[in-house]
């Protein structure tokens, strides 16, 4: 196998050069080796929040002796699964932080790890559709500001000029309004995944697909490895970034989280002509859209009701979207919908993630995403690569377990409602 | 889509006519007790992959709280049972025992 070794630099160069020789020279992007004995570092989960937190960890810290473990195959998780919306109009600042962290991040993402990962800043429109929402927003604008955040309240005229295909005055919900970051956008989920592990084997580090973890090795409290299906492999150090995973590795350390897992699921239509540049979303009916470079609508709704771990949801929350989507464009009505599918995402209470050292010494947990971590990820890997290095990290500080028994919650739940 | 049996009414339903109201047979902690133990009954939940008991209601129906056994791995419903009690009954078990031998749940198996 071909690829062992410091990496050949894609670039405009090497598409000529491999044109020319009918594309038998491109590499595997990674290595995939035999577990070592032990590592300085395992990180549990290859999705894109575990992928960033090993790169920045290699990367700010030099630390490379690394092993990521996936029980499946890197990125067949939520980061291969979600609807890519980037954005980071939070409310609350350590929020805007870590968001608007991971969205600057993102600009300069496929210079820095050398991988197209398509990201595509066409500006994100969350449309108001009671006046309760254009309060919220309007408060959310403000507090942007504040955090250095660009975003606007705009008026349903502009709504209208910025996304022609809309209905304004629907029935039940009429646009009344909207929250616009130009900044915010989408990217491709799969080439995140893949863009990072390419950089984290380059690297040096190990990336172990079809491994699950099955036991948390301790000794006097301290993590010391792991069980897994290639067997056991010892650590220093263990962060857990399984997502919706996220409770039975902690049932495997002996503690529990607040955190339930429910099916988010999301769906395409068959490719149509370009009619939308923008993402929109719509809190109220819980719905989102935007059109893929394949020309497909990419539709998300909203989480379902009851814990769930099998990846499919209820078709009932499908057909709660759509018809509310219909209303607000019409247009997309005769559109036929090719696929959907389904991601068993992480719920906490106050709707914000948790970044934080663990019960056991060496462990650390990075979860709680929910339906809204794909835009978080470099951010989210920054802020944990820090925290597992040095022990702590300032943008990852608020987001510690110990916020629930402290009563300091970060609460996004009045903010977004369910939002991706 | 789930299908639910109301154990109030009678009615077997999809889950349309129900709300999921979340972990059941929670211990409640309230004043007198330790931060940890309220913590726990606040927050922390067990999540399991597998066997799970829970709390539904028949919103769109007798409006009754009732208790629900189900698979999050599978979605295979095993039972549901009454509100009034405070661990799952002996047949709801034996039921799951018939199906997932070695199962556990918290303190209960
Ligand atoms: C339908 C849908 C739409 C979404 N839309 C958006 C959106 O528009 N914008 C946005 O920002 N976010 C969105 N999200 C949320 C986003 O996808 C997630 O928050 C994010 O991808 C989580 O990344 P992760 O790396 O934490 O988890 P994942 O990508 O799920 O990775 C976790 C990995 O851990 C592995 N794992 C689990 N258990 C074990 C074990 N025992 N041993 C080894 N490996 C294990 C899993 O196989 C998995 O690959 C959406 C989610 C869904 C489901
Ligand atoms: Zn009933």
């Amino acid at each position: 196998m071909r690829g062992i070794g410091p990496m050949r630099r894609y670039s405009a160069f090497a598409v000529a050069r491999e044109a020319a020789r009918y594309h038998s020279g491109w590499e595997r992007a990674w290595r995939s080796p035999e577990p070592k004995k032990r590592y300085d570092v395992i990180i549990v989960g290859a999705g894109g929040h575990g992928l960033a937190t090993a790169y920045y960890l290699g990367k700010n810290f030099g630390i490379t002796n690394v092993a990521i473990l996936e029980k499946g195959w890197l990125g067949g998780g939520n980061t291969g699964r979600n609807t890519t919306i980037i954005r980071s109009n939070y409310l609350q600042d350590p929020s805007a932080a870590i968001y608007e962290k991971a969205r600057s991040l993102y600009e300069t993402m496929s210079q820095d790890l050398n991988y197209n990962v398509m990201f595509s800043p066409r500006g994100v429109l969350m449309l108001a559709q009671t006046e309760h929402e254009v309060r919220g927003y309007k408060r959310t604008a403000h507090a942007n500001l504040l955090q250095g955040v660009e975003t606007e309240f705009v008026s349903p005229q502009r709504v209208k000029e910025l996304v022609p295909i809309i209905s304004l005055d629907g029935p039940r919900y009429p646009v009344l309004g909207g929250l616009w970051q130009a900044r915010g956008g989408t990217g491709r989920h799969d080439a995140v995944a893949w863009g990072y592990a390419r950089a984290c084997s380059d690297m040096g580090m190990d990336i172990l697909q079809k491994c699950e973890v099955t036991g948390i090795r301790q000794e006097g409290g301290k993590v010391v490895g792991v069980d897994t299906t290639k067997g056991t492999i010892g650590c220093d150090k263990l962060g857990i970034v399984v997502a919706g995973h996220s409770g039975v590795l902690a049932a495997m350390a002996g503690f529990r989280l607040p955190i339930e897992s429910v099916a988010l699921q999301a769906l395409v239509s068959e490719p149509i002509k370009p009619c939308m540049d923008i993402v929109v979303m719509a809190n109220t009916v819980h719905g989102y859209m935007s059109q893929s470079d394949k020309g497909e609508m990419v539709i998300g709704g909203g989480a379902d009701g009851y814990n769930n771990y099998t990846q499919r949801g209820s078709f009932h929350h499908i057909e709660e979207t759509v018809r509310a989507l219909v209303e607000t464009f019409p247009m997309i009505s005769r559109l036929k919908m090719l696929r959907q599918w389904g991601g068993i995402v992480d719920m906490t209470g106050d709707r914000s993630p948790i970044l934080s050292k663990t019960p056991v010494e060496g462990m650390f947990i990075n979860c709680g995403w929910g339906t809204g971590g794909f835009k978080a990820i470099p951010g989210s890997g920054w802020g944990m690569a820090e925290l597992m290095a040095k022990g702590s990290s300032p943008l990852t500080e608020e987001f510690g377990l110990n916020r629930f028994a402290e009563g300091r919650f970060v609460d996004e739940s009045v903010a977004a409602g369910v939002a991706h | 889509m789930l299908i639910l049996d109301c154990p109030y009414c009678g009615v077997t339903a999809e889950e349309t006519e129900f709300h999921g109201g979340g972990e059941a047979h929670l211990k409640r902690f309230g004043p007198g007790s330790s931060d940890e133990d309220f913590e726990g009954y606040l927050f922390h939940r067990e999540n399991p992959r597998g066997v799970h008991f829970e709390r539904w209601r028949h919103v769109n129906g007798c409006g009754k709280w009732f208790h629900v056994a189900r698979d999050t791995a599978t979605l295979e419903v095993f039972g549901s049972y009454s509100a009034q009690v405070t661990e799952p009954p002996q047949e709801i078990r034996d039921a799951i025992t018939a199906k997932r031998p070695g199962w556990r749940w918290r303190e209960f198996a």
